[in-house]
């Protein structure tokens, strides 16, 4: 048959041939295939979107750790602080306490000391007084012995009460 | 045929090799399948000749019938006439020496042969792919199911989703209605072609009725959900209305330039091919020369390996193109200003 004359015939089979194996191919092989290329595709987004999920879950979590972790450290820096602070401030307050103790006492036993000397000297004192009276009885005693120590005695007064 | 007629007529010796009549032979339909000539026998199979002949119902019969009982040369052609049945040597097509007698010859030719062969084939094929993606559904495909999917992808996504756009009145993609036509289209095209090369193989895709009826499938897919916006477009076009009388008649010519140039494009790309090949292959014939042979035969297989390339890009203009005037016309208002026309 020559080139540009379509045979009738041809014309009629391809029809009917290309009407069916459209149709059975589209009900047969194209929808089930679009329909597994579809579905498959849908998988494998949700799938990477799950990855992506879980990965910002766990960096989320790893942050989360980490923000815990410091929070701990945080804690225990200032618990140890606060712990330091407290044994520092008992040991100055033990000292603080120690010394002003220490101070009281000294000062306690320099007033006892104070006063034992006062006394002491006080003692002293009298004794002294009481002496130099013993002594100057026994002295006056033996100098007015005679009558004429007295006498003069008596002149003396009586010339020192004249200049008055 | 002009050239074999010469040189009947001028009555030359029967084993003249005649190119012409040697290429027409290959390109062309025919009622017997063909395959090779060893020595004076033909290695042939006879296809049935069915006839409608309105009044009288629809007759039967080998296309062996043709043949005289001692067929055997070359040089005899099938001028045996059965019924009054025979085949014409100018044109190739039956005819009946009554010639007020009315028929419509609806054989099995050669090129119907192949046509059933093929559509067995892909159905064979692409219903053992989709198979194989329900048994081996959610894993990755293998075999033939890896060898056609990035195909269909490749169809849908770059093919159909690229070049129709726009959702259907139920917020369904377009593409989706059309993408069944558009995958047959594409690999009844490509596989074909494909068979078309293969030694002994029928032209199918080379063939003028055939490009011709594939071309009017995609005219009517194309018109059958064409929008108001497609239609507004040709008939009152964005121009001022004076221009009308000159654009009205472009763009309905320009309805039918369409398809005639998909069909146009197909049969001659195919049938250049073969033609082509079958001419360098007759060199060797002509000069009857080995050595010719030293050189055509490298030069034949580089041309069968751009005829494998020409195959399945053939198949991607016409696909490609479908597309592109099924989405012309089905296109919204929106996207259609974007265009600028």
């Amino acid at each position: 048959m020559e080139f540009v004359t379509p045979g009738l015939g041809l014309i009629f089979w391809q029809f009917v041939v290309f009407i069916c194996l459209l149709l059975i191919l589209k009900k047969f092989a194209w929808k089930p295939i679009t329909a597994a290329l579809h579905e498959r595709e849908h998988s494998i987004d949700s799938a990477l979107k799950a990855a992506e999920e879980a990965k910002r879950e766990m960096s989320k979590l790893k942050a989360d750790n980490e923000k815990l972790l410091e929070e701990a450290r945080l804690e225990r820096d200032s618990i140890v602080k606060l712990a330091r602070q407290t044994a520092d401030g008992l040991i100055e307050e033990a000292k603080d306490k120690a010394t002003t103790e220490s101070n009281r006492i000294v000062e306690a036993a320099r007033l006892a000391i104070q006063q034992e000397r006062q006394a002491a000297i006080q003692d002293i004192k009298q004794q002294v007084a009481s002496l130099s009276l013993e002594i100057a009885e026994v002295v006056l005693r033996n100098q007015l012995k005679d009558d004429a120590a007295q006498r003069a005695l008596v002149n003396k007064l009586v010339d020192d009460a004249k200049l008055n | 045929m002009s050239y074999a007629q010469e040189h009947a007529a001028s009555g030359h010796e029967e084993e003249t090799f005649k190119i012409g009549e040697m290429i027409e032979h290959h390109v062309v339909d025919s009622h017997e399948w063909h395959f090779a000539t060893v020595g004076h026998t033909h290695i042939t199979l006879p296809l049935p000749v069915i006839l409608y002949i309105p009044g009288q119902g629809v007759e039967v019969f080998s296309s062996s019938r043709f043949h005289s009982e001692g067929f055997k040369d070359e040089g005899e052609k099938q001028e045996h006439t059965y019924k009054g049945f025979y085949i014409d040597e100018l044109d190739g097509h039956l005819k009946n020496t009554d010639a007020s007698l009315k028929f419509y010859d609806l054989s099995i030719t050669k090129n119907v042969a192949s046509l059933f062969l093929s559509a067995a084939i892909l159905i064979f094929v692409f219903t053992n792919i989709a198979s194989a993606y329900k048994r081996r559904s959610g894993q990755a495909p293998k075999g033939m199911q890896s060898l056609f999917e990035p195909i269909v992808v490749f169809i849908r996504d770059d093919i159909a989703k690229a070049n129709i756009t726009g959702k259907d009145k139920h917020g369904q993609p377009m593409y989706e209605k059309f993408l069944p036509y558009l995958l047959t289209v594409f690999f009844f095209i490509w596989f074909n072609n494909l068979l078309g090369l293969l030694p002994g193989g029928a032209n199918l895709t080379g063939n003028i009725a055939v490009t011709m009826f594939l071309a009017v499938a995609t005219l009517v897919t194309t018109h059958i959900r064409s929008n108001k916006y497609y239609w507004g477009h040709i008939f009152a076009p964005p121009v001022p209305p004076a221009l009308w009388v000159i654009m009205v008649p472009i763009e309905v010519i320009g309805i039918l330039t369409k398809p005639i140039s998909l069909m146009i494009r197909l049969f001659a790309n195919i049938t250049a091919g073969h033609i082509i090949i079958l001419s360098l292959l007759g060199l060797i014939f002509i000069f009857k020369n080995a050595l010719v042979g030293g050189v055509v035969v490298p030069f034949v297989l580089f041309l069968n390996g751009i005829e494998l390339m020409v195959a399945i890009l053939q198949a991607y203009v016409f696909t490609l193109l479908s597309s592109m005037y099924i989405g012309s016309a089905v296109e919204g208002h929106e996207s259609h200003d974007d265009l600028g026309h």
